[in-house]
């Protein structure tokens, strides 16, 4: 068994894709238009393109919001991602725009930070120590 | 006043406040990773929001909303009451410019107003309001 594909609901796949390819620096890898609207997005990090693809799945079930509203008030991220440096990412994303809800914080064996994607999450940052 | 003093009174509390002192604006979801990987505390997020309430209801701390999300500020405001009724009369308060010879005034928020379980490895009160 492996794990393959990990899915996030986000409020605009446009919007999104474009987050997590020129802000994040993910590459997309599968645009499969399902409807007039809403497509079967999958981006992959460079560094293991051929490693678990992130979905970049429509929100439209009615669940969904609401779940993410009470995520994002206790400021809980909906995933994480690695990084070598996240002091330097932080400087580098915040150039860019991006809004941070937590700077790079020590916390035991990882430094981490926790960032807005635009389109309904927050998605953490965290960088092992050792 | 009574509020103050029991919310104090708990050790889980008091290190909450020692996190907000470090920096302000912090969500529920960093405050309960701090307890963890700091402190060792494995409280469910049910109960450091209890803990929360608890230090909001006496004044401690303030909640702000910001957009979407929610942000922990600490509040020395009631510390500072509760404790000027023992402390000498200062002069022009924190840090006086008139006063360059007062700086061994007591820091009422370090030197602590009985914390009845012993010192705590309080590192960071060496540096307090580094940002």
């Amino acid at each position: 068994m492996r794990i393959n594909l990990a899915s996030i609901h986000v409020s605009d796949q446009a919007k999104a894709l474009r987050f997590y390819t020129e802000a994040l620096g993910f590459r997309k890898k599968v645009e499969i238009p399902l409807d007039e609207h809403h497509s079967w997005i999958t981006v992959v990090s460079p560094e293991q393109p051929d490693g678990t693809e992130l979905v970049l799945e429509p929100d439209t079930h009615p669940a969904v919001k609401p779940y993410q509203d009470a995520l994002v008030a206790d400021g809980i991220p909906i995933t994480s991602f690695a990084v070598d440096d996240v002091r330097a990412e932080y400087e580098r994303l915040r150039k860019l725009g991006v809004v941070f809800t937590q700077p790079p914080t020590d916390m035991g064996p990882v430094t981490t930070a926790v960032l807005d994607d635009t389109c309904g999450n927050l998605l953490q940052l965290a960088q092992h120590h050792g | 006043m009574d509020d103050v003093f029991k919310a104090l009174a708990d050790p889980t509390r008091r290190r909450i406040l020692d996190e907000l002192a470090e920096r302000d604006g912090q969500s529920l979801f960093e405050i309960c990773g701090r307890l963890t990987t700091r402190h060792g505390l494995g409280l469910t997020r049910q109960a450091i929001s209890q803990h929360l309430a608890v230090l909001e209801a006496a004044g401690l701390i303030r909640t702000r909303r910001e957009g979407r999300y929610k942000f922990h500020d600490l509040d020395t405001g009631p510390l500072r009451r509760a404790v000027a009724r023992w402390l000498p009369p200062e002069g022009p308060g924190d840090g006086g410019p008139q006063s360059p010879d007062a700086t061994e005034t007591p820091g009422p928020e370090t030197s602590g107003p009985g914390t009845p379980d012993g010192p705590e490895p309080t590192d960071r009160a060496a540096t307090p309001g580094e940002h």
